[in-house]
């Protein structure tokens, strides 16, 4: 599977520089490696949801506990779960770390993930979420921390656009 | 049993842990009886009150946490079931006050006045711990026996699908937030217990 296992490793050191504790996720093909290294992460807290508008929830219980918490899904769980976005995250002033999978974009072969793609970012700016590109390997960690510094300071949810370019080396 | 008689009887029990209840009748039932920094009221995002229940009792294991749902509530999220069932942990009750109805827009009856037994979806979902109350000696009786027992527990309560009193709550919702978040912060920096993330299940 060309999922960058080299990649995700950085994603994953980037979010224990970030001291997140809890990750609330659902797989998808690119979150794969990101998913076992929680998984094997004794240090972690790894919720598999069923729905990735449980995963809201969950990383809003956390920080009210003050936990550190991040959300890996694939950008149609964003979609999914745009409504405790709204009404929970934004209506409570609950910082959220969102981890997104930028699927149907371009160089995007999967027919069904391209309506998805297309309106991702629409939908980001709509909703008045600050929106971050994961795209060069040597600035992950800086990326990473800089949108949970946002977050933590605002009090909203940032998502965290993880590309093409970064997550998937074609063979 | 009504929810406010339901409630009154384990107020003891919920006025000394953290509460997340729904909104609507549940809501204002809880705050009528007396309000307190440890009870949060998710006055929207229907179904995700288990959620926030959840991701709080996993990041603070040694405080008991308890949730209020309810029938409408929980058929938003029927997920919910199995993710709790997955990481049991054993410092989140789960009541769920079943009125078989959406009480608080006008009294639509759920798939739960049709026959859902929600009871029986919990079994099946995996939750280790189930058990129904009728009455409000059952339902006392339940709590305080689960509260014992330190096991991930969905306690179905039927109730009537009477209105509260009032809907009205003196209290913003960001005050409810802030107030709570602080509460629990507190209670972090006073136990004495190991870190919060300790992985569970």
């Amino acid at each position: 599977m060309p999922v960058s296992i080299t990649n995700s490793k950085l994603i994953y050191d980037g979010l224990k520089a970030c001291d997140v504790r809890l990750i609330a996720a659902l797989p998808e093909t690119w979150l794969v490696h990101l998913i076992r290294m929680a998984d094997e992460d004794r240090a972690m807290t790894l919720v598999r949801v069923a729905r990735e508008e449980e995963a809201i929830g969950i990383a809003a219980g956390a920080h009210l506990a003050g936990v550190n918490a991040a959300l890996l899904m694939q950008n149609h769980g964003f979609l999914a779960a745009i409504n405790p976005v709204v009404s929970l995250a934004f209506l409570y002033k609950i910082p959220l770390l969102m981890l997104i999978s930028y699927r149907g974009h371009v160089g995007e072969k999967d027919p069904w993930q391209t309506q998805g793609g297309l309106v991702t970012e629409p939908l980001l700016r709509a909703l008045n979420i600050p929106t971050w590109q994961l795209s060069a390997a040597h600035d992950v960690a800086r990326q990473l921390k800089d949108a949970q510094t946002l977050a933590h300071a605002s009090l909203t949810p940032v998502a965290v656009l993880l590309t093409r370019d970064l997550m998937w080396e074609d063979g | 049993m009504k929810t406010s008689d339901a409630l009154r009887a384990i107020y003891p029990e919920l006025e000394r842990r953290i509460v997340v209840t729904i909104m609507g009748a549940t809501a204002s039932e809880l705050y009528a009886l007396g309000h307190r920094p440890n009870f949060f009221y998710l006055e929207h995002a229907m179904g995700l009150a288990s959620s926030m229940g959840l991701g709080i009792a996993l990041s603070m294991p040694e405080q008991q946490v308890i949730v209020l749902d309810g029938d409408g509530s929980l058929l938003m999220n029927l997920g919910t079931l199995s993710t709790m069932a997955r990481y049991k942990p054993g410092n989140l009750l789960h009541i769920v006050l079943d009125n078989e109805s959406l009480l608080s827009v006008g009294g639509f009856p759920t798939a739960t006045a049709t026959g859902t037994d929600l009871a029986g979806v919990a079994r099946a979902a995996g939750i280790p711990r189930v058990t129904e109350a009728r009455t409000v000696p059952e339902f006392q009786k339940a709590v305080s026996d689960t509260l014992r027992a330190r096991m991930l527990t969905t306690i179905v309560a039927k109730v009537e699908a009477v209105p509260p009193a009032s809907y009205y709550m003196d209290l913003t919702l960001l005050e409810n937030r802030f107030q709570f978040w602080r509460h629990l912060q507190s209670l972090r920096h006073s136990s004495p217990s190991p870190p919060a993330a300790e992985r569970v299940g």
